[in-house]
């Protein structure tokens, strides 16, 4: 049971719910930058929380099944096809022995999510298939030719069809202050929760990179290189954000001047270089 | 020590030592997912749990790791940043290089990247600050200088050090045990390649 990759398109990853709980080793979490539409596969093909899916960055990714497999599709949305026929966003489909699997360039959002009814199979690195970007762990990155094998489906589907989580303009997170908050001026606070930020085509994985007013340091130190999550914003020298995201470094050099809220952060994966992002402020839980 | 927000799944330690912080390390680690730096201790979890959690414990009383055989790193000195260490700190670039070798180093702590460790310890005289803006991408092997540490980058990543130099020593080998070439506490020494 296996997928044939015919066309990786611009970068398809396997991705899962990461390793998380290796920091100490300076191992990141990696996993899936859209949690939310990974588990959204999990429930349409009836996998378990641990199964890989391909996360396939602006589209371009062409399958061809060697057997009849049940796939589908959630995140970024495009038109999707199975040898020329249209297949629905959100809603499992066939692919027969033979078939072609075409996830045309993504519209709306950045990552599309693709999931194979049993979950990608590739060998685990620490206990996770996902591909790190930051630390090369895990499997590379998909390349014409590549096999994908396909594990056994185990249980029946949980849902028959999902929403699409992305509605198009301004995307907004919540994000909690600190902790560095007070190596900024006050100025630099209210001005980060109060701009529209505009995304860097510079963004990947390890961060979304976010171009708008200059945040001024009050506390001109070098900053001990201390711990970071997904979702950190680090303010890098030249004063501009950075919003880490799943492959981040596990320690970082650069203050953080607010931290995402952790479910929002899945809205990072879906903006687009160009696009606007706001921050709201979040009291401290 | 004072405990500072980070989102609404972890808080952070801050600490006024890198001691103190390995002391709160030590006390944790085995009762939640704990990552340390150099001043701070990473708690992940509900937020207000870790707090109380804090609030009853105390740090463990640190002791100097015993100074074991030194690992030593080859290291060829042609980084692109040499030539800025050396007229930052005042020095020639062969004084830079002498300053780097001539003192055994001490693993801190991980993180940044599988295989990183940040070392301690090194000459006074090396302590400069990071690149004003970071490279995009540092090869593996790079050998660096960032603040009081200096390190070697484990893989091709971004990265804001100053670089003085390069090794071909594997830094992290997942089919290794441990897969890390430095762990905390190891003393390390720098020869030229």
């Amino acid at each position: 049971m296996s997928l044939l990759v015919v066309d990786p398109g611009h970068l398809t990853l396997v991705q899962d719910a990461g390793r998380p709980g290796l920091g100490a080793q300076g191992v990141g979490a990696a996993g899936a930058f859209d949690r939310g539409a990974m588990r959204q596969l999990h429930a349409l093909l009836g996998d378990p929380p641990e199964a890989a899916v391909l996360e396939v960055l602006a589209g371009g990714l062409k399958l061809r099944a060697d057997a009849d497999h049940r796939l589908a599709v959630t995140g970024g949305i495009g038109p999707v096809h199975v040898d020329g026929q249209h297949v629905e966003h959100g809603r499992a489909f066939v692919a027969r022995a033979g078939q072609e699997v075409v996830v045309g360039p993504i519209e709306l959002g950045l990552r599309t999510y693709v999931g194979v009814a049993g979950g990608v199979e590739v060998d685990p690195v620490l206990g996770s298939r996902s591909a790190d970007m930051m630390s090369g762990l895990g499997p590379p990155r998909l390349a014409a030719g590549d096999v994908v094998e396909v594990g056994q489906p185990a249980h029946p589907a949980d849902v028959e069809d999902v929403p699409a989580l992305l509605a198009s303009g301004t995307t907004t997170v919540a994000a909690v202050p600190g902790p560095r908050d007070d190596w900024f001026t006050g100025d630099a606070v209210r001005t980060f929760f109060s701009a529209e930020w505009t995304v860097s085509g510079r963004s990947d994985r390890i961060g979304v990179r976010l171009e708008g007013p200059t945040l001024e340091r009050e506390v001109k130190d070098e900053l001990p290189s201390e711990p970071c999550v997904r979702g950190s914003v680090q303010v890098v020298s030249a004063g501009a954000p950075v919003v880490l995201g799943p492959d981040h470094p596990v320690t970082g050099g650069y203050p953080v001047i607010a931290v995402v809220l952790d479910d929002h952060v899945d809205r990072l994966a879906q903006v687009r270089p160009g696009e606007i992002v706001r921050f709201t402020r979040q009291t401290s839980p | 020590m004072k405990l500072l927000p980070c989102g609404d799944r972890a808080v952070l330690i801050d600490c006024e030592t890198l001691d103190e912080a390995q002391g709160w390390f030590a006390a944790l680690h085995d009762d939640v997912d704990a990552v340390l730096g150099a001043r701070t201790v990473l708690l992940r979890g509900e937020p207000s749990a870790l707090r109380s959690l804090v609030d009853r414990s105390e740090p463990e009383d640190i002791t100097a790791a015993e100074a074991g055989d030194a690992i030593e790193i080859a290291v060829t000195y042609d980084g692109p940043d040499l030539a800025d260490v050396a007229e930052h700190t005042g020095m020639s670039e062969e004084e830079v290089v002498a300053a780097h070798t001539g003192k055994p180093w001490i693993v801190a702590f991980g993180g940044f990247a599988p295989g990183f460790a940040y070392l301690v310890g090194g000459d006074d005289r090396l302590v400069v600050p990071r690149r004003e803006t970071p490279r995009t991408s540092v090869p593996a092997g790079a050998v660096g200088l960032a603040g009081e540490f200096s390190g070697v980058y484990p893989r091709s990543s971004p990265g804001g050090w100053q670089l003085i130099g390069h090794t071909d020593a594997v830094m992290f080998d997942v089919d290794r045990d441990p897969p890390a070439l430095l762990t905390p506490g190891a003393p390390v020494r720098f020869v030229e390649a």
